[in-house]
């Protein structure tokens, strides 16, 4: 007796609740029982055969117990999966999506085509109306989650968790997406936890593997590791902004959306008072067409001014690695890499930095790339098109002055 | 009296950091080969445990999670003027992702015993996932706030603190216990003194394992992750470099020259 059944949701332990039944029949209703177990004996024999889409299991030597009945399953079982949907975690500001909410929804549109299932985006706010969601419609969202309310005006991480987890409760998720802004940064922790299952930090890509697990690649010790959440489930992920192109959006598409209700009566312990943004100073590094970026070669404060005045003389965008950070060299702000900023200038200038991949993977597309460094064997100059084997305390300097001349000369004639 | 509660780190010292390679049989770190140091911004976070007890009557307590060797970052908080030191320290322990880490790290904290304040650096320079300290409050079911750059008042049960945000800050309120993650702008660490460091020899170092917390191995650990990693791979450069030789004057000029001549120096 094949029984061919469907499930409407992945059966990780992250949901053990029992499943609702697809179907009517009384056949159904036993096979999707039996699947569940079954399912969970596989998932211990072994992790893999119990995620592809198509399986075929061989119970032979097991008895269930289901309900009243004792059923010997003797017979194979053909189960049919299919995922929940794939989420993101919208953000807006001034009732604006972000950009990177859009890039994402642009990603969990590819992501979710091949896995057969939806796109859904949360959307926490206030004011918010139709006009402000389109964006995340026309970029490929099929429905969202809007919580509208005076509430939900700030961000307010345990009100903003608990309706997160509530609703993914209620949608399994097969995966959730989250930007890597200060809000997501806060946020992806606090609902992955809730939720008991898996978050890879700051991904620069996002795949699906042969069996449909999501392949999240981080950079890591000179190469890119892929770290997958084999079991539970939603697979959850943070990534920045400009890791993923801004989809061209599809005005025509549309979508639902959905009404939430904000919890009441519940206890806050902690309050947003309020959220200061100020206009950042200088050049941007995100539109820069030049970005000069400085290491830990600077040595102290006086060599990372020279790196600052060669940015001041480019009108380039100043940028840092994390070593520079740490020296207290530079904000955090500056950061260029997997958990900073992403930039794509024309031109980009490494300064006594070594040429770590969590730091080059934040250059995206530059016209051309130039290193400086005394360490000739520096993985930087793998990555590179022009380099400059020099201690950058004493080229600097030297390289200000030639463009100083390169100026004057442009200047004059 | 103030309970704080500072989560410290033992990590790949930065400066050697690009000399650790993934172990390709069992896909984690093998970090043996590079010095372990206290983790950058874990000194800012004993540094604000520091200056709450000179402000009013607090036991700082550190706690680690790691091998043996990270006994000496424990140390150097001690050193630095922690009261108590706490090494959680177990086969059963490696491996761990953020989520593992925190759940154990938890679980050390709960077993120290009541505690108003617990203070993590925002992110360690080698996992950066910034995730330990909000996990770790969601398991001990408190509040927290990540990413903190100033405390404005920390009187009562109900502290004000700003916490970074990009270009601007958000202003929060807070009721204790809460874990908060901070960040470099919180202060300036101060270096370990000669009398800290005497003083620290009498305190002692717990160290705690697998069977002292009362947990399974299923729990914690590379059994208790949910993420694994899955796949190493190289990353090849798409760029031929090359290098620019001469004087150092040569070499500022041809550079300059051949930024020119790609169009690139505006």
């Amino acid at each position: 007796m094949p029984v061919k059944c469907s499930l409407g949701i992945d059966k990780s332990q992250a949901f053990p609740a029992d499943l609702p039944i697809p179907g009517s029949g009384p056949e159904l209703f036993y096979a999707s029982r039996i699947t569940h177990h079954a399912s969970r004996i596989t998932h211990h024999a072994s992790r893999f055969t119990f995620h592809v889409s198509r399986i075929t299991f061989h119970v032979s030597r097991f008895t269930f117990h289901v309900s009243r009945f004792t059923f010997h399953a003797s017979e194979r079982i053909i189960m049919e999966h299919t995922y929940g949907p794939v989420w993101v975690i919208g953000e807006q500001v001034n009732c604006q999506v972000v950009t990177v909410s859009l890039q994402l929804v642009g990603r969990a549109r590819t992501l979710a085509d091949e896995l057969n299932t939806s796109v859904e985006v949360v959307l926490l706010g206030n004011h918010m109306t139709d006009e402000h969601v389109q964006p995340l419609f026309a970029a490929g969202a099929d429905r969202i989650y809007m919580g509208n309310d005076p509430a939900l005006e700030l961000y307010q991480p345990e009100l903003f968790t608990e309706m997160i987890v509530k609703l993914a409760g209620d949608r399994r998720p097969e995966i959730m997406l989250i930007g890597s802004t200060f809000m997501g940064r806060e946020l992806a922790p606090l609902v992955a936890a809730r939720l008991d299952t898996g978050l890879t930090a700051h991904c620069i890509d996002l795949v699906l593997d042969k069996d449909k697990i999501l392949e999240q690649i981080i950079p890591a010790y000179g190469g890119l590791i892929s770290i997958v959440c084999p079991e539970k489930r939603p697979q959850m992920a943070t990534v920045s902004k400009g890791v993923f192109p801004k989809p061209d959006p599809d005005e025509t598409r549309t979508g639902e959306i959905v009404m939430l209700d904000v919890p009441t009566g519940m206890t806050q312990r902690i309050n947003t008072l309020e959220i200061i943004r100020e206009e950042p100073e200088g050049v941007s590094l995100e539109s820069a067409p030049i970005v000069v970026a400085g290491g830990a070669g600077a040595g102290d404060i006086e060599g990372w001014q020279k790196i600052e005045e060669l940015a001041k003389i480019l009108n380039a965008g100043l940028g840092s690695t994390r070593p520079a950070v740490d020296e207290g060299w530079i904000e955090l702000e500056t950061m260029i890499g997997q958990s900073g900023k992403m930039v794509s200038p024309e031109l980009y200038i490494g300064v006594g930095l070594s040429g770590e991949l969590q730091h080059m993977v934040g250059i995206v597309g530059a016209q051309v790339m130039v290193a400086v460094n005394n360490d000739s064997k520096a993985p930087v100059f793998e990555q590179v098109d022009y380099g400059i084997v020099d201690d950058c305390r004493e080229f600097v300097p030297v390289l200000i002055e030639k463009i100083r001349e390169h100026q004057e000369k442009q200047l004059t004639c | 009296m103030l309970n704080i509660v500072v989560c410290a780190k033992a990590v790949p010292d930065p400066k050697d950091a690009c000399k650790i390679k993934i172990d390709p049989a069992t896909k984690t770190l093998m970090r043996c080969e590079v010095p372990m140091v206290l983790n950058q911004m874990d000194k800012n976070a004993m540094e604000a445990a520091i200056r709450m007890k000179e402000q009013s009557d607090a036991r700082i307590s550190v706690i680690s999670m790691g091998p043996p060797q990270a006994g000496n970052t424990v140390k150097e908080c001690l050193a630095l003027g922690a009261d108590q030191g706490f090494l959680l320290s177990d086969p059963a322990f490696g491996g761990a992702d953020a989520y593992a880490t925190a759940y154990t790290l938890a679980k050390g904290i709960e077993k120290i015993g009541p505690f108003d304040v617990i203070l993590c650096g925002m992110a360690s320079s080698d996992g950066s996932t910034e995730w330990v300290g909000p996990q770790i409050a969601t398991f001990l079911d408190i509040p927290v706030v990540t990413m903190v750059r100033e405390i404005v008042e920390c009187e009562k049960e109900l502290w004000k603190v700003k916490a970074s945000m990009g270009h601007g800050y958000r202003l929060m309120e807070v009721k204790l216990p809460a874990v908060f993650t901070v960040t470099r702008e919180l202060n300036q660490p101060r270096t370990l003194s000669f009398s800290g460091i005497i003083k620290a020899r009498k305190k002692e170092i717990t160290e705690w394992g697998l069977n002292d917390l009362g947990e399974s191995a299923e729990s914690v650990g590379l059994k208790g992750s949910p993420t694994i990693v899955s796949d190493l791979r190289t990353q090849d450069s798409k760029r031929e470099v090359e290098i620019i030789e001469g004087t150092r004057e040569d070499k500022a000029e041809q550079l300059v020259q051949k930024l020119a001549d790609a169009g690139v120096l505006a």
